[in-house]
C-alpha cells in the first residue's frame, strides 16, 4: 500500500552522471520490493510543475539509524530534475511510494541473468541480492553511453557471478551494447531467467535475446507518467494479456514489470489496431 | 459543510473530476472516498475503448494538457465492477458519461435508468460527434440541447443531471441555458480548454493527439470567469465549479463566484491526498469568515458598498431624531437575493 509522506533528505551523492538521494520517508521502506518506484513531487510547494517525477528505488531501509529511509538515483533531464538535483540535506521531499509491481521472484533457485542501461540497474541491485539469497545464480551485464553513466559495476561484482560491461563510446569494457554481448552470457550461463531495466530500445532487444534463448524475461519499463498511481492513463503501452488480447495497460500500475515477451514492442508508443477498444486501423 | 445540488444534498462540497480519479479506487489507498462529497468518475463509454496513441500527457506551467481518448473498459465493465464499489465503500457516485452520437448518450443514460448508488449523472458532452464531421457537441447550442434532452428522457425526474460545459464557447451563457432547458438539473463549469504543445526539439507536436485538453491551475481564472458568467445569467441552476482547484482558497473561490460545489482534478495527479486537504482547508476559510457553503454561494456577485452623494454629513441632519433613524439590520426574509444573510453582517470585515 503506497503512503504519501513528506520527508527530509539524509543525503545526496553524486554517482558518475547520476545523483543518488536518500530520503527519509516514514512508513514507506517496509513495502518495498525490488521493482518498485517513488513519485516525487518537484519545484516545492505551489510549484507550476504539478506532476510528479519517477523513480526506481534503488535501495530502501526500514529500519535504519534514521528510521525508514529510500534511496533513488535520478539524472538530470528537464527543470524538474534541475530542481531535485539543486536540494541538499535537509530539505523537504513529497515523496510517494511504494508504486507500481515488483520483480517476481523464482520459486526454485535458478540461474538469472539481471541486465541494466545506465542507471536502470538502480532496483536490478537488490534483485541481485534477493535472487542470490534465495539460492539462485546471478550473472550481470551492464550498459551505458559512456563510463560516467555506468552505475553499480562494483556493487554487481561483489553478488554476481560473472560480470560483462559494454559501453557505446568503449570508454569501459567492451564497445558496443549490453545485447552485442548478452546472448554469448545467457549460452554460457545457461540462464533460465532474464531480468532487465534501461531504456525502451534496450529492453525490447534483452526480451528478442531472452526470447530467442528460450526464457523468460521481466522488464522494468519506463514510460512518461502524469500520476504514477493509475488514475491519469497517461503512461499505457500496448500489453498481451493472459486471454492473448492486447490492451493498453498502465505501466503505473499493471508494470512497470511486464513479461518481455507480452509486450508489443513493435507497436509501443502506437495503439494497434487489434487492441481492446481500437478504432479500425489503430491509432498511429 | 453539507451542500444541495438539484435537488440531492452531499455532506459536503468538495467532489473529484472526471477524469482524474478513475472510479475512485486508486484513490482510495490515500483516503476515504466516502469523505468527499462525491466521486465524480471518469467517462464512462457504451463500449470499451483504447484511447489514443501516447505521448498523451504534457507539462506545461501550472497545468498540463491531455489526450487520452476517454480509455476505458465500457458500461457494463462498469457497471459490474466499479459502481458497486463505489457504493460499497459509501461514496456518492456521480457518474460521467460520453458518447459519440446522441443515441449513444440516450443508451448509456438507459443503462444507468435503475440502477442503484448513482447520486448524479455528469454528462460529458465536450466529445466529437461522429454524426457531424466531428463538431463537439458543448461547442454548440442545437446538438448540446439534443444531447441533455435525450439523456433527459431516460433518466428519472429525481436523478439530477449535469451538463459540462467547454469554455470554448463564445457565449457560455448560451450553451448553459440550453441546457437547462433541455432538462439539465445543474451545470460542471468547465471542461478543459484545447491547447497544444511542439517539442523543440523534434520539431512536431508533443501529444500523439496533437491537441489536448489544458487543464491544472493554470486555467482557473478562466473557470472562474465562467462559473460567474453562468452564475449570473442563470443564479438559480446549481454549478459544479471545476478547474485547476489547489487549495481550500481556490475551492472558495469557485463558491463565492456561484459554485455550489467544486471538483479537484489535475491537481490530485501530483498530490493524491488533495481532494481531502482541500476539504478541510475550505472547512477552515468558511469558519473563518463565519460563512456556511451556502451562504458563500454567489456572494462575489453582491452589489459593492453604496456611498451617500458627497455633501453635509447626513447624520448631523438627523441627531437626536431617533424616530426616522434605519432599523439597524434587515430582517432575513427582506434580504436582496445574493446578499449575506443578515447574521453575518457583524463578522464580516466588509459589512
Amino acid at each position: 500500500m503506497p503512503v504519501q509522506v513528506t520527508g527530509e533528505i539524509q543525503a545526496v551523492h553524486r554517482v558518475g552522471a547520476y545523483q543518488a538521494m536518500t530520503v527519509r520517508a516514514p512508513g514507506m521502506a517496509e513495502g518495498v520490493r525490488p521493482g518498485h518506484f517513488v513519485a516525487v513531487a518537484v519545484g516545492g510547494p505551489g510549484s507550476a510543475m504539478l506532476l510528479r517525477r519517477a523513480f526506481a528505488i534503488y535501495r530502501a531501509d526500514a529500519r535504519g539509524p534514521y528510521g525508514s529511509t529510500i534511496e533513488f538515483m535520478f539524472a538530470v533531464h528537464g527543470r524538474g530534475t534541475a530542481w531535485l538535483s539543486e536540494q541538499g540535506p535537509g530539505a523537504r521531499l513529497d515523496i510517494v511510494g511504494p508504486l507500481g509491481r515488483p520483480f517476481r521472484l523464482p520459486k526454485e533457485p535458478l540461474t538469472a541473468t539481471l541486465v541494466g542501461g545506465g542507471y536502470g540497474t538502480a532496483p536490478l541491485l537488490p534483485l541481485a541480492a534477493a535472487l542470490t539469497a534465495r539460492g539462485c545464480r546471478v550473472d550481470v551485464v551492464l550498459g551505458a553511453g559512456s563510463s560516467d553513466r555506468l552505475f553499480g559495476v562494483l556493487e554487481a561484482k561483489r553478488i554476481a557471478t560473472t560480470i560483462a560491461v559494454t559501453t557505446d563510446d568503449g570508454s569501459a569494457g567492451e564497445r558496443g551494447r549490453v545485447t552485442d554481448v548478452l546472448p554469448a552470457v545467457l549460452a554460457k550461463t545457461r540462464s533460465e531467467l532474464v531480468y532487465a531495466c534501461g531504456p525502451m530500445g534496450m529492453l525490447r532487444a534483452v526480451s528478442d535475446a531472452a526470447s530467442e534463448h528460450g526464457v523468460l524475461s521481466q522488464v522494468a519499463v519506463e514510460e512518461s507518467m502524469a500520476c504514477g498511481i493509475g488514475v491519469c492513463m497517461t503512461c499505457v503501452l500496448p500489453v498481451v494479456g493472459d486471454d492473448g488480447l492486447t490492451r493498453m495497460v498502465r505501466s503505473c500500475v499493471e508494470g512497470p514489470v511486464f513479461l518481455g515477451d507480452r509486450v508489443r514492442w513493435d507497436a509501443v508508443g502506437t495503439v494497434p489496431s487489434d487492441a481492446v477498444g481500437a478504432p479500425a486501423g489503430g491509432h498511429r | 459543510m453539507s451542500t444541495r445540488l438539484g435537488g440531492v444534498d452531499f455532506p459536503n462540497p468538495v467532489f473529484t473530476a472526471s477524469g482524474c480519479a478513475a472510479a475512485g479506487q486508486e484513490l482510495a489507498q490515500f483516503f476515504e472516498v466516502a469523505a468527499l462529497g462525491g466521486v465524480v468518475t471518469k467517462s464512462i463509454m457504451l463500449d470499451a475503448r483504447s484511447g489514443r496513441a501516447t505521448p498523451r500527457m504534457a507539462e506545461t506551467p501550472s497545468g498540463m494538457l491531455n489526450s487520452i481518448g476517454l480509455q476505458g473498459p465500457g458500461i457494463e465493465s462498469f457497471l459490474a465492477h466499479d459502481l458497486p464499489w463505489l457504493a460499497e465503500h459509501g461514496a456518492r457516485a456521480v457518474v460521467s458519461i460520453a458518447g459519440g452520437s446522441v443515441a449513444e448518450y440516450a443508451a448509456l443514460a438507459a443503462r444507468l435508468r435503475d440502477q442503484q448508488g448513482v447520486a448524479m449523472i455528469e454528462v460529458n458532452i465536450s466529445c466529437p460527434n461522429v454524426e457531424d464531421r466531428g463538431q463537439v457537441f458543448a461547442c454548440h447550442v442545437g446538438p448540446a440541447a439534443e444531447v441533455i434532452a435525450a439523456v433527459r428522457r431516460e433518466v428519472p425526474a429525481e436523478v439530477p443531471l449535469l451538463a459540462k460545459l467547454s469554455p470554448d464557447v463564445t457565449d457560455i451563457t448560451a450553451i448553459a441555458r440550453a441546457c437547462v432547458q433541455a432538462g439539465a438539473t445543474g451545470l460542471s463549469v468547465i471542461n478543459t480548454l484545447l491547447g497544444l504543445a511542439i517539442d523543440t526539439d523534434t520539431m512536431r507536436p508533443v501529444l500523439g493527439g496533437i491537441t489536448g485538453g489544458l487543464s491544472g491551475p493554470a486555467i482557473r481564472p478562466v473557470a472562474v470567469r465562467c462559473v460567474w458568467q453562468v452564475h449570473q445569467a442563470l443564479p438559480d441552476v446549481p454549478i459544479l465549479g471545476t478547474g485547476g482547484i489547489r487549495t481550500g482558497l481556490d475551492a472558495l473561490e469557485f463558491l463565492l463566484a456561484g459554485a455550489s460545489a467544486v471538483s479537484v482534478g489535475t491537481v490530485v495527479f501530483g498530490d493524491p491526498t488533495a481532494p481531502v486537504r482541500v476539504l478541510a482547508e475550505l472547512q477552515a476559510a468558511l469558519a473563518e469568515r463565519g460563512l456556511s457553503v451556502a451562504d458563500a454561494v454567489g456572494l462575489a456577485h453582491r452589489p459593492p458598498v453604496a456611498f451617500l452623494p458627497e455633501g453635509p454629513d447626513p447624520v448631523g441632519d438627523h441627531q437626536g431624531d431617533e424616530d426616522e433613524q434605519e432599523p439597524p439590520t434587515t430582517p432575513a426574509d427582506a434580504a436582496e437575493p445574493g446578499m449575506p444573510p443578515p447574521h453575518l453582517n457583524d463578522s464580516h470585515p466588509f459589512r
